[in-house]
């Protein structure tokens, strides 16, 4: 079941293109990443999947409902993650989710049970009485994903759930990503941090300047835009390009000295070990997924080339 | 295309939580202790004044809140000069400061309209002000009731609460002001500059610029015809209403004090019979100021409409 839905949506801003015919379908239970650069229209794709935005032209569905027409309907069973995501300053962590629980116009039993419970499973129960004010960006970040689960939502939609995070905390962050996939929430993430994200979602779409380019899970896109959905590394004697090149399967090879760069269809990794042993040494051998930056930056080169 | 849901949704969520904010501020604080302090002294020297001539006069209350003694003004005077600037103070970043906090889109994207967020805003602030002047008016009055020993009449209290109601839409005004300046710029401070600035005008400009224009006005009149002269006296008064602070200030000169009989030029056929310094009763008084308070209560709302269509019309995101 599609649980988010687009036809033909269309955002302008005076002559301005923020979101050109956008056909997009998130399947139920499933993290879908809507990727690419500052700018390309994916903030705008979720203000108008919220009812934030009126769009130009098209419609979307969130839920089966018009977000237009019944945008309270949408936003009780929608969390969002705004991009940077700001808090009262003054109030405390627990006061904060407080008023969100008052918005929502839950009744206070239920209220300080959910609160209590978000806050614990984000890890800022010890710090519920402290002032925002004073709580780390990654921590703001967690209260902000604590807020979207106080919901019980059906959908989440992140804007750049990672932006301004240090490495770690942006990988505990995609651990509870994880963690809400695992309980069936549907799951809509935008982020310009394509290596980042990659590995969390099931499908991504790729938007470059309003238009949303490209459309996939990660290996189909590497399949179509390289070439290959598998890229090994191999470290062995210098010269071996001709040979690796000749393998049923490869699709590209980029040699620098002794290291050579192979995209190929499928898991070449044996034959390669045998042709780098016969005609050498064999010094390491790995086998990468294909990261979506490469995708990205290759297919928009293309795209120039042929304009 | 029709929304479905109330607008009202949420409202007194956004009312509680802001009127909260609004009370706990340190902000508010500054201002009530300086509105505080600025009424007792006023308060203090109305009633050395007043206590020679105690026994004389039937409203002393209404004149415990108007007389000044110099150097300082009345507590009328006080208010006056400090309401318009605690309203602004309480509304010029309610809706950019949001932005910049980055708390907007957040709290829009819970199940609430923009209309609940803006009205519970407003609403909030004029709340937090009439706490304000309610408490303030209870403590001169019971200040008075120390130094003067008289109860106050029902009249008179009748009359103060009118006041109270009178000073409350002309916090509106600048509230909903401040308010609009809030969503029409993205910086807080250039919201309460501009704010102040319009308050300045208002106060020190607009009557300059109402003196030139009425003495142009009486100039263009015939000297040997009355009736152009009145013509041109009542157009320069009508002019000067075009300001808040003329609407209250007639507001308050009629309900304060009961012998005022007219707000404009009198002519000598409408004093005829009239025995001078006589008090008008309440209905009379309200009947006198009826324009003014409701051109005020108007004034208040084009402005919180405007502010309202500007906030609908604006993007969420900053």
């Amino acid at each position: 079941m599609a649980v988010i839905e687009t036809h033909g949506l269309t955002k302008r801003y005076g002559r301005v293109v923020a979101v050109e015919d956008l056909n997009l379908e998130v399947k139920e239970g499933e993290v879908f990443g809507l990727l690419g650069p500052n700018g390309s229209g994916k903030t705008t794709t979720i203000l108008m999947l919220l009812g934030l935005t009126e769009p130009t032209r098209g419609e979307a569905r969130v839920l089966g409902l018009d977000p237009m027409r019944e945008p309270l309907k949408v936003k009780s069973q929608v969390g969002y993650l705004p991009d940077q995501v700001g808090f009262y300053g003054e109030l405390t962590a627990w006061e904060n989710l407080r008023y969100t629980t008052r918005l929502l116009g839950l009744p206070e039993a239920e209220a300080r049970a959910r609160i209590e419970e978000v806050l614990k499973r984000m890890g800022l129960w010890e710090v519920r009485d402290r002032k925002v004010s004073a709580f780390s960006r990654g921590m703001r970040q967690r209260l902000g994903l604590a807020e979207v689960l106080l919901k019980r939502p059906k959908v989440a939609i992140l804007d750049e759930p990672t932006l301004g995070l240090d490495p770690e905390a942006a990988r505990e962050f995609l651990e509870l990503i994880k963690g809400l996939r695992a309980e069936g929430i549907t799951i809509l993430l935008s982020s310009h941090l394509l290596h980042q994200v990659q590995e969390v979602c099931d499908r991504v779409g790729l938007f470059h300047k309003g238009h949303l380019a490209l459309l996939g899970t990660v290996e189909e896109l590497a399949q179509r835009v390289l070439g290959g959905g598998y890229e090994i590394l191999v470290e062995a004697s210098p010269g071996l390009e001709e040979a690796f090149r000749r393998l049923e399967g490869v699709a590209r090879v980029a040699a620098e000295g002794g290291r050579y760069r192979i995209l190929s269809s499928r898991d070449l990794r044996p034959e390669l070990a045998r042709i780098a042993v016969e005609q050498g040494e064999l010094l390491s051998l790995s086998l990468r997924r294909p990261s979506l930056d490469e995708v990205y930056a290759h297919y928009f080169k293309e795209v120039a080339h042929a304009a | 295309m029709r929304r479905e849901g109330s607008p009202w949704t949420g409202l007194w969520a956004v009312f509680f939580k802001e009127m909260a904010d609004h009370l706990t501020g340190l902000r508010m604080r500054i201002l009530e202790g300086l509105i505080l302090l600025s009424a007792l002294a006023a308060v203090y020297t109305g009633t050395q004044t007043l206590r020679q001539t105690v026994g004389e006069d039937p409203y002393l209350y209404l004149r415990l809140l108007t007389t000044a003694q110099d150097p300082l003004p009345s507590f009328v005077g006080f208010l006056s000069f400090f309401v318009p600037l605690a309203a602004i103070a309480l509304a010029f970043d309610a809706v950019n400061g949001e932005y910049a906090r980055g708390t907007l889109s957040r709290i829009l994207s819970q199940p609430i309209y923009r209309d609940a967020l803006l009205f519970g805003k407003f609403l909030a602030g004029l709340g937090t002000l009439a706490v304000l002047l309610t408490a303030l008016f209870l403590l001169v009055v019971g200040l008075g009731l120390f130094t003067l020993g008289v109860p106050p009449g029902g009249e008179e209290m009748a009359r103060a609460f009118l006041f109270l109601l009178a000073t409350l839409a002309y916090a509106g005004f600048w509230l909903a002001l401040g308010l609009l300046f809030s969503v029409l710029f993205r910086q807080p401070a250039t919201a309460a500059l501009a704010a102040i600035g319009v308050w300045l005008f208002f106060a020190v400009f607009f009557p300059i610029l109402t003196d030139l224009a009425a003495n142009a006005l009486l100039l263009q009149a015939d000297p040997l015809d009355p009736e152009s002269q009145l013509r041109q006296a009542s157009l320069a008064l009508w002019i000067s209403r075009l300001s808040p602070n003329t609407l209250y200030a007639e507001t308050l000169t009629a309900v304060l004090n009961p012998a005022v009989r007219s707000l404009g030029p009198i002519l000598i056929t409408q004093l005829e019979g009239a025995v001078l310094g006589t008090p008008l009763p309440l209905s009379q008084s309200l009947l006198l100021i009826w324009p003014q308070l409701t051109g005020l209560m108007a004034l208040v709302i084009l402005l919180f409409t405007l502010a309202y269509v500007a906030f609908q019309r604006q993007e969420v995101r900053a």
